[in-house]
């Protein structure tokens, strides 16, 4: 097994620091933002970047601040993979409209959970605008989607496997790229 | 001069000998002169020609289910040289013409000797007495009688057909089933009913009905015959009976020998059957008084029903199964962990209906006796498959079940209308003459 | 999970995940739109041989909810008398396109026939059977008693309940329970989650062989509201019918005894809930009091009903084995 870490603990945690300052200055403010996580690890990152935003812009609400998008019953294979949990959603404040969402995930790749996750945003309501926050980017892109801000950009094969773990599920901070065959 | 020599086969009794045949009747094998036929029966069972008291051959009325041609081609392809076709026909056999065209349906198909039952009462309406004499006097000579599918209910009507049938000889064959106690019932109530949510058919709606015609067949000093028993508690009424000194017989299904009401479960309809498949303790029960001589006689209740009736949901398919052409097998597999013998499948299946309806020329490997015999092998393991079956019926319960017998050939009063399992040529009544009975 | 056709087949993690899915679902009907793509493109077939007309709507507004194309072919009286098999109206159906069936029928068993004979590859959904079972019901029913439970509101969107089961509750279910299907599949699914389940009823209306279920049996209601501290009671309707078959003396002495009066409905604990199936007979198994109260949850069965059946329909129609959604490997 070849397996190689792309990012380790503080570096993941300097890469949301980073992305946190970002979207403040994207969003000229905290004004009206709302990070909606993509289950299962995009929700603890969401969660994350709201608390790094608190800390920059102290009267902010970390908790009014971060929230979670489930894509299940949006995704467009359904009917070939096994059968999928649903996850909750739910929306700090209750509503999307006129606020600026910005989807956080973990990898980016293909961009159809981005695609699935736009559709179940748009059954809830209409947001000013839609932002992507990712923690990695690995390219081979199948759909015209692009993030607005990336923790690493992580040239990829596309039979290599991109591993994200997270302190809340799994213990530990790291990002890992694993060669084809090695996956464990 | 027809004559037939069958070498070496097995007797019930376990001992070995040859058979002979002449003329459609067993004599001494020495008696059998050289250019008879040598039937190889090495390592086969010589049972009497079987003698099913339940069977529905379903002509005239329904010939799509069944004729008396099929029915009697099965019979001969189970070992059963004699059945007794119920009246539960349409129209129903309650007149001498009916019963006498049964008959004549019977001889010209040649397969087996085809007996009809008359109905106890008019249209099987339990209401006023059939032509009983009429029928007994008629050219099929009935002496059951039955109103099978229905019971005879009210107690009057009852013990009227009892005593009357004293006059010849003659018995009655009573479907137990409490009409009121059965309404809209589907299958045996108890645990797996309340479970599946369909109406339920209590044992007692057999029992009670039982209890009381045994008291008014002891009342009157007439024979009852009660068919297709199917619960401990009705075992246990008919051998108190028996004990009594009341001349009543029993009998009871291959089916109801093994299958118990958790195939319900399944919901298939090839399990839907009157009476109803019930508990494990009750087939133990049955197992225990056919074994002790309280059940006289297995029947088949032989009930082919259209494909149509059965591919329906369970509440709407009708109820019924066959069972001519694997009685045999099914009997001596559902006894086979008890000491139940060759002798004693001969007894329930032969012996015992020959005797309890008159039929003098079965039942017996005696010389001078109707040549009506079965050569079983006793040691053919089979996989059950109703589709080669000779019945036009295929809901049979036993597909796919791992038999051990298999009828090998058949002699229908000396000839074998079933030969190495195949179906020979049939009997001839313009050379054999008239029945023998 | 293929079928549903009995909730006697479900784990307790399949019941709960379906009560979960069932919670996604609450949050649709208030969203800006009322519809997920999830069976786009799929075709659910409503076949009820019975009449019920809560029951089918309740149906085809979740098969639309997802995006299905629902056809409902509605027959009153067995396939038979129709001079049509159910294993051709299957066919038939099956020959159209069905991807789902949603079968109603007056024959227990006629939705297990339907799933185990062959003759069909669609999922199917027994939406009640005979006096079998009515497994959406029963769903529906632990929904509302896990709100319940848990302090929420009966019905609409919130997810305080997922994951939960029905741990401690003790459950009445009060009537005609020989004909009930509703009383069969609760009496399997509250067992499975973790209630006790009482079951109070003229003995004439308990099927014999009742002593094999998972519960207590009761005559006594005002016994059984005194001693079994219930928190909540199932009312079960009483068919027209069975008072011309004597199972009681009169409607009035079946009230009276069996009914939920005011008087009853007072001597319930303060938090008890009161469920229905509809359509209720006021003034027979239920008085004015108790039908109006407020801890009468039947209405919010009734869209809870909707939530479930999308869930049902969501698990039966998607997917092909139960297993963790992976983010790895996703394309």
């Amino acid at each position: 097994m070849k397996q190689r870490t792309v990012l380790d603990g503080p570096e993941v945690r300097r890469a949301l620091t980073r992305i946190a300052h970002e979207v403040l200055e994207a969003n000229k403010g905290p004004q009206g933002l709302v990070l909606l996580g993509i289950p299962t690890r995009g929700v603890p990152l969401a969660a994350r970047l709201a608390q790094a935003i608190a800390r920059i812009e102290p009267q902010v609400d970390e908790t009014a601040l971060a929230g979670s998008l489930d894509i299940t019953m949006h995704r467009d294979d359904l009917r070939k993979g096994p059968l999928r949990s649903v996850s909750p959603t739910s929306i700090p404040g209750g509503s999307v409209d006129g606020r600026t969402v910005v989807l956080v995930d973990d990898v980016l790749f293909s961009g159809r959970t981005i695609r699935a996750a736009l559709d179940a945003l748009s059954a809830i309501g209409r947001p000013a605008a839609v932002r992507l926050a990712v923690l990695v980017d690995r390219g081979h892109r199948r759909l015209p989607i692009r993030a607005d801000h990336v923790g690493k950009n992580l040239p990829s094969a596309l039979d290599e496997r991109v591993g994200v773990r997270l302190q809340e599920i799994d213990g530990e901070d790291s990002v890992t790229i694993t060669a084809a065959g090695g996956a464990s | 001069m027809n004559q037939t020599l069958i070498r070496g086969a097995t007797l019930p009794d376990g001992t070995r000998a040859d058979l002979g045949i002449r003329d459609g009747r067993f004599v001494d094998p020495q008696d059998v002169g050289a250019s008879a036929t040598v039937v190889d029966a090495d390592g086969l069972l010589a049972l009497p020609g079987l003698v099913d008291m339940h069977t529905h051959l379903r002509e005239p009325g329904r010939e799509d289910a069944e004729t008396v041609l099929s029915g009697s081609q099965a019979a001969a392809a189970g070992g059963y040289t004699a059945v007794h076709a119920m009246a539960n026909t349409s129209p129903v056999a309650d007149t001498a013409g009916v019963v006498e065209q049964v008959h004549r349906l019977g001889r010209t198909a040649g397969y087996t000797q085809v007996r009809p039952v008359g109905a106890v009462t008019v249209g099987l309406a339990g209401v006023s007495l059939a032509e009983l004499g009429a029928m007994a006097d008629s050219e099929a000579r009935v002496r059951m009688f039955s109103d099978d599918g229905h019971c005879v209910w009210d107690p009057l009507v009852m013990r009227r057909a009892l005593e009357y049938v004293k006059a010849f000889d003659g018995i009655i064959a009573q479907h137990a089933q409490d009409p009121r106690l059965t309404e809209g019932a589907q299958m045996n109530e108890g645990a797996v009913s309340a479970e599946l949510g369909l109406p339920g058919w209590p044992s007692v709606a057999e029992e009670s009905i039982i209890a009381r015609d045994v008291l008014l067949a002891e009342h009157v000093g007439s024979r009852l015959h009660v068919c297709h028993v199917s619960t401990a508690g009705s075992v246990d009424l008919i051998r108190w009976a028996k004990a009594r000194g009341i001349r009543v017989t029993a009998e009871v299904t291959p089916h109801h020998l093994i299958l118990t009401d958790e195939e319900v479960r399944s919901f298939d309809p090839v399990y839907k059957v009157n009476p109803p498949l019930r508990t494990r303790e009750d087939v133990l029960a049955l197992r225990e008084g056919l074994a002790d001589g309280t059940i006289d006689v297995v029947g088949t209740d032989h009930a082919p029903h259209p494909a149509e009736h059965k591919c329906v949901e369970w509440t709407a398919a009708a109820m019924g199964m066959v069972g001519l052409e694997s009685a045999l097998a099914v009997v001596a597999h559902a006894m086979r962990d008890t000491d139940f013998s060759h002798a004693d499948l001969a007894r329930v299946l032969s012996a015992a209906p020959a005797r309890i309806t008159g039929l003098s020329q079965h039942g017996t490997l005696e010389a001078g006796t109707g040549a009506n015999l079965v050569l079983v092998d006793p040691a053919a393991p089979h996989v059950l498959d109703p589709d080669v079956h000779r019945t036009m019926g295929r809901n049979n319960p036993f597909r796919g079940t791992q038999l051990g017998m298999r009828v090998r050939d058949t002699f229908f009063y000396g000839t074998r209308v079933v030969a190495d399992g195949a179906l020979g040529a049939p009997l001839d009544f313009a050379e054999a003459g008239p029945w023998n009975d | 999970m293929r079928h549903l056709l009995s909730t006697a087949q479900l784990s307790r993690a399949e019941a709960i995940d379906l009560l979960d899915v069932a919670e996604q679902m609450s949050h649709v009907s208030t969203r800006e739109v009322k519809k997920l793509p999830v069976l786009r493109g799929l075709t659910v077939v409503n076949l009820f041989f019975e009449d019920s007309t809560r029951t089918r709507l309740s149906f085809e507004a979740a098969a639309k909810r997802l995006s299905a194309d629902v056809i409902t072919f509605t027959a009153k009286g067995s396939s038979v008398s129709k001079g049509e098999s159910l294993q051709d109206t299957a066919q038939t159906l099956s020959a159209m396109g069905a991807d789902g069936i949603v079968i109603r029928h007056s024959g227990s068993g006629a939705p297990h026939r339907l799933a185990h004979a062959g003759w069909i590859d669609a999922p199917v959904v027994n939406a009640g059977d005979g006096t079998h079972e009515h497994p959406t019901q029963a769903l529906l029913d632990a929904f509302t008693l896990r709100r319940v439970r848990a302090g929420l509101p009966a019905s609409g969107p919130h997810d305080g309940a997922v994951g939960r089961g029905l741990d401690g509750m003790v459950v009445g279910i009060v009537g005609d329970i020989l004909h009930s299907r509703v009383a069969r599949s609760n009496v399997h699914l509250l067992t499975t989650l973790g209630a006790h389940v009482v079951l109070v009823a003229p003995p004439t209306l308990l099927p014999v062989g009742v002593d094999s279920w998972p519960c207590d049996v009761v005559y006594d209601l005002d016994e059984a509201i005194a001693s079994q501290g219930f928190d909540a009671l199932m009312m079960l309707r009483v068919q027209q019918e069975r008072m011309d078959e004597a199972f009681f003396p009169t409607a009035r002495e079946y009230a009276r005894r069996w009914g939920l009066t005011d008087a009853r409905a007072r001597a319930l604990p303060a938090d008890c809930a009161i469920l229905h199936p509809g359509p209720m007979n006021r003034g027979f198994e239920i008085g004015a009091e108790a039908a109006d109260s407020p801890r009468t949850v039947v209405l919010d069965q009734v869209a809870n009903g909707v939530s479930v059946r999308m869930a049902v329909l969501y698990r039966l129609l998607t997917g092909q084995s139960t297993a963790d959604r992976g983010r790895e490997g996703q394309l």
